[in-house]
């Protein structure tokens, strides 16, 4: 190839990455920048009127966080949404993917798909349907407990029921995606593998740890880190079906942001949020590899 | 064998009933009469079905306009995102240049930042350049997918250089080459890529929140939060609000579900 030929490339390969480059630039990383520079600043609504009562501030949101009390709530709140939500859907999607990947089912497709179909979903219309749904008096879920003797829970009305409430609802949401990773990952398990463990005389239980879960270790971390990426990410699930409440029991991280920067306009302070919440994903994330690679996962 | 068959899809039957219950149940009250939905035990379906609420609907609450307002601002992000993103991804797999494979690794270790991290400073940017509260504001985000580079880079790597060579060698130019040779190729992939960025706009909440604040502006989902705020009594109505809103993405997804989850796996398995 001709020097001349390789330099024309070299352009055109310029041309055709820099307009994806330059906005991811300057709509993506500047912002993100930005934000850590905006988090030791007082930049608030006289700040937003008239940039000229911008002052540096150095750690002083950081510091009047740590004595917010609703800032340590939606911080706990976040945490059990991770803690307790992570588990529950990672289980909760292997379980229906080991099912539509069983060797016995019929029309697999067809529950594919229909396990699939909430993931796609608009997430402010189904958090409506769901408010609906976990209605102490009129909603489906309480009707069909009652049919096992559970008393009315007021889902949605309870410091207790509400975050466990949102929590059901997010799993419903998000295990399609999810399954679907599984599935993929469940494909390459050679079944001859399950069919001799079965043989030796196996359980279902043991067949699945021993044989299963070590196959798709790769994947189990993939679906755990992504999962708690999302369960630091809740937003719309409590704006749109607790507002937050009852008593602050839904406030999570973003929201408690969105609040802050959106509603109150304490940009600088919001700012600070989003860059601790940037951190503790990171640091959760560090933790998940860590683990992964000591129990040689990865 | 044969019992073993039956009862494993009869389980799997009953997790998908349980599974689209919801939306099912939400279709069905929003043809309910007024009220009919506030009753115990809850009715399964309606006495006597009324597209009422989808009169009142797009009578009252004008939902035309918001349904409008998000096909108009989905269908530009996807336009958008194609226009910036396949090149790009063509670029980073196939055209040698300095510094690609440096800053495409920087793009994938960005892909782990969450987009919400810059909302704020984002905002001030739009409002000095005078996008906040407009269309443009909204569809800014799209514009910087880094997903989209890269599922496109993996589906180009596949392509062969000698198809590429050969094209220059008659004296191709570059773009002639993306257009007449590449972009055909890239068909299955360019769908998967249009419906994921048609659903993630179409669905997007947070950011039409913040940006959008003149109601005439609304997208559907900014326009339900801010209703079912306010009608928490009115079933009926949420409902029918519910199903206008999510149903257009659901009937898209089920007629295109093949080019969708192709595009998840080769997204999810990053080498």
């Amino acid at each position: 190839m001709t020097a001349a030929g390789r330099a024309g490339e070299a352009r055109a390969g310029w041309a055709m990455s820099s307009p994806a480059l330059a906005a991811i630039l300057l709509f993506f990383v500047l912002p993100a920048l930005a934000s850590l520079a905006l988090s030791f600043t007082d930049f608030d609504i006289y700040a937003l009127a008239d940039i000229g009562n911008l002052r540096f501030v150095g750690f002083e949101n950081y510091e009047r966080l740590t004595q917010n009390p609703l800032f340590w709530k939606a911080m706990t709140n976040t945490l059990i949404f991770v803690a307790v939500g992570t588990p529950f859907i990672v289980a909760m999607s292997l379980f229906a993917a080991m099912l539509v990947n069983s060797r016995w089912l019929k029309w697999r497709p067809i529950w594919r798909v229909a396990l699939f179909a909430p993931y796609v979903t608009t997430l402010v219309a189904t958090a409506v349907v769901w408010r609906y749904l976990l209605h102490t008096r009129y909603g489906l879920l309480n009707y069909l407990l009652s049919f096992f003797g559970v008393p009315p829970v007021d889902w949605l009305g309870s410091p207790t029921a509400s975050l466990p409430a949102i929590l059901i609802f997010v799993g419903w949401k998000t295990f399609g995606y999810n399954m679907i990773i599984f599935l993929a990952a469940l494909q390459t398990v050679p079944r001859e593998l399950d069919e001799t463990a079965r043989i030796d005389g196996a359980g279902w239980f043991a067949r699945l740890r021993h044989v299963t879960l070590p196959a798709i270790a790769p994947t189990l971390l993939l679906v755990s880190v992504l999962t708690v990426a999302g369960m630091f990410q809740l937003f719309a699930e409590p704006y749109v079906m607790t507002q937050g409440g009852p008593a602050q029991s839904t406030v999570t991280i973003l929201y408690f942001m969105y609040e802050e920067g959106f509603k109150w306009w304490n940009l600088g302070s919001g700012a600070a949020v989003a860059f601790l919440l940037f951190l503790c994903i990171l640091a959760v994330t560090l933790v998940q590899l860590t683990l992964a690679k000591r129990s040689g996962a990865i | 064998m044969i019992l073993r068959r039956w009862s494993v899809t009869l389980l799997a039957a009953l997790v998908a009933l349980l599974t689209i219950a919801p939306l099912l149940w939400m279709v069905s009250v929003s043809l309910m009469a007024r009220g009919e939905a506030a009753q115990f035990p809850p009715p399964l379906w309606p006495a006597s079905p009324t597209l009422e609420n989808y009169r009142e609907l797009f009578g009252n609450f004008g939902v035309g306009r918001f349904l409008f307002n998000s096909i108009l601002v989905s269908t530009l992000a996807t336009a958008l995102a194609l226009l910036f993103t396949i090149p790009a991804g063509y670029a980073f797999a196939k055209l040698r240049f300095k510094g690609r494979d440096a800053i495409f690794r920087m793009l994938i270790a960005a892909l782990v930042v969450p987009g919400q991290i810059g909302m704020l400073p984002l905002f001030l940017e739009l409002k000095a350049m005078g996008l906040v509260n407009s269309y443009a504001g909204a569809l800014v985000p799209w514009l910087a997918g880094i997903f989209g580079i890269f599922l496109v880079r993996q589906y180009c790597l596949s392509i062969p250089d000698e198809m590429l060579e050969a094209a220059r060698i008659d004296g191709a130019t570059e773009t002639q080459i993306l257009r007449r040779i590449v972009l055909p190729i890239l068909t299955p992939i360019i769908v998967t890529l249009a419906l994921y960025v048609f659903l993630s706009s179409w669905n997007d909440f947070m950011w039409p929140l913040i940006i959008l604040a003149d109601q005439q502006l609304y997208t559907l989902p900014v326009a339900l939060a801010a209703n079912s705020r306010q009608n928490v009594q009115d079933y009926e109505i949420m409902m029918a609000g519910a199903v206008v809103t999510t149903l257009p993405v659901l009937i898209l997804f089920l007629a295109l579900q093949r080019y969708y989850l192709s595009g998840l796996l080769t997204g999810s398995v990053k080498g």
